[in-house]
C-alpha cells in the first residue's frame, strides 16, 4: 500500500495492492451483512414514514457481541432509556454505517477493484481518490471494521493487543496483522487530512 | 433569540425559559476509553464534530485515554442524544447521563 496523501487539488489518494483492496472490501462487506441481518430484513415491509423518522426499530440490544459494539447502548445502567433510544435511532445508525461501508467498497471499485477475478491473476494496484464525503465514510467504515475485528479477537484492553500479536494460533496471528494494518491505513488517512 | 416574540417589559425581568431548562437540566455526553480507536482519530472526531480547538480536542482525548472517560459536551438531553448517536456513527463508545447522576 502507498499511504494516503493529499493531492495539491485537495483530493486524498492512496494505492492498494489488489489483495489489500479485496481484503478491505471483503471486511467491509461482512460489516454490511452483519448490520443487514440485524436491521435490514424488515425494511421493505416497514411503514416508510416510520422508517424515515427512525421509529419502530428494535429496543433490545443485539446479542451478537460485534453488533453490540457497533450499536451500543446510549445510557449506561439504564435498560429502559437505552431501549427507548435504540427504538428511535438504531435503524438510522445502521443505515449510516451500511452507507459508509458501501462508500468504501464503491471507491475501491472506482479504483479498479474487480470481483470474481482469480486470486492468482495479475491484478493492477487499486488507486483510490477520496472527496471530503468519501473521507468521512472511510474514517467511519475503517473504524467499524477495526471494532468488529477487535471483538472477534477478544481485544478488551491495550495488553490484549500485544498478547494477540504473539499468539501461536496462526489464524489469530494473521487476523492480528490485518487489525494492525487497518490501523495503519486509518492513521495515514488522518495524517493526510492535516 | 426569537425575534417574533412580544418584547418583555423592561421592569419585569422575565428569565429566558430555555436558559433555565439548560441550567437546571444539564445532561452530559461521556466518551469512554476503548483499546481500538486510535488516539489521533479520537482527537480528530472531537475537533471535527464538536469544533473544538486542536488543544482542547487533544486534552479531551488524553482524558479519555488516561482516566477511562471524559465529559465531552453538556446541554439539553436532546442535544446530548444527538451527540451520542453521532459518536456511535464514528465508532466511539459514548453515553449520556444527567450531570452528577
Amino acid at each position: 500500500m502507498k499511504p494516503f496523501k493529499k493531492r495539491r487539488r485537495g483530493g486524498i489518494t492512496a494505492t492498494f495492492e489488489a489483495g489489500e483492496a479485496h481484503l478491505l472490501a471483503s471486511l467491509s462487506g461482512q460489516v454490511v451483512e452483519l448490520l443487514r441481518d440485524r436491521n435490514g430484513a424488515d425494511e421493505s415491509t416497514a411503514d416508510p414514514l416510520a422508517t424515515q423518522l427512525g421509529m419502530g426499530g428494535p429496543s433490545l440490544p443485539p446479542e451478537d457481541p460485534v453488533l453490540r459494539r457497533l450499536l451500543p447502548d446510549a445510557y449506561r445502567d439504564d435498560a429502559e432509556d437505552s431501549g427507548e433510544f435504540r427504538r428511535f435511532t438504531e435503524r438510522s445508525l445502521t443505515s449510516a454505517k451500511v452507507a459508509n461501508a458501501e462508500a468504501l467498497i464503491g471507491s475501491l471499485v472506482d479504483g479498479g477493484l474487480a470481483f470474481g477475478v482469480p486470486a492468482d491473476a495479475d491484478q493492477q494496484p487499486i488507486e483510490v481518490e477520496l472527496d471530503p464525503a468519501q473521507v468521512q465514510a472511510w474514517l467511519r467504515a475503517l473504524t467499524d471494521v477495526r471494532l468488529s475485528l477487535a471483538v472477534r479477537l477478544g481485544i478488551e484492553d491495550d495488553d490484549d493487543i500485544m498478547l494477540i500479536a504473539q499468539s501461536e494460533d496462526e489464524a489469530i496471528a494473521a487476523m492480528s496483522e490485518i487489525y494492525d494494518w487497518l490501523g495503519y491505513v486509518q492513521e495515514t488517512l488522518i495524517a493526510a487530512l492535516d | 433569540m426569537d425575534g417574533m416574540t412580544t418584547p418583555t417589559p423592561v421592569e419585569i425581568a422575565e428569565p429566558d425559559v430555555d436558559e433555565i431548562v439548560e441550567l437546571e437540566d444539564p445532561w452530559v455526553t461521556i466518551v469512554w476509553n476503548d483499546p481500538v480507536n486510535l488516539m489521533s482519530y479520537v482527537a480528530y472526531v472531537f475537533r471535527n464534530y464538536f469544533g473544538y480547538t486542536e488543544e482542547k480536542a487533544h486534552q479531551l482525548m488524553l482524558a479519555v485515554h488516561h482516566e477511562g472517560k471524559a465529559v465531552v459536551s453538556s446541554g439539553s438531553r436532546e442535544q446530548m442524544e444527538r451527540h451520542v448517536q453521532a459518536m456511535h456513527e464514528y465508532g466511539l463508545w459514548a453515553t449520556l447521563e444527567r450531570q452528577d447522576a
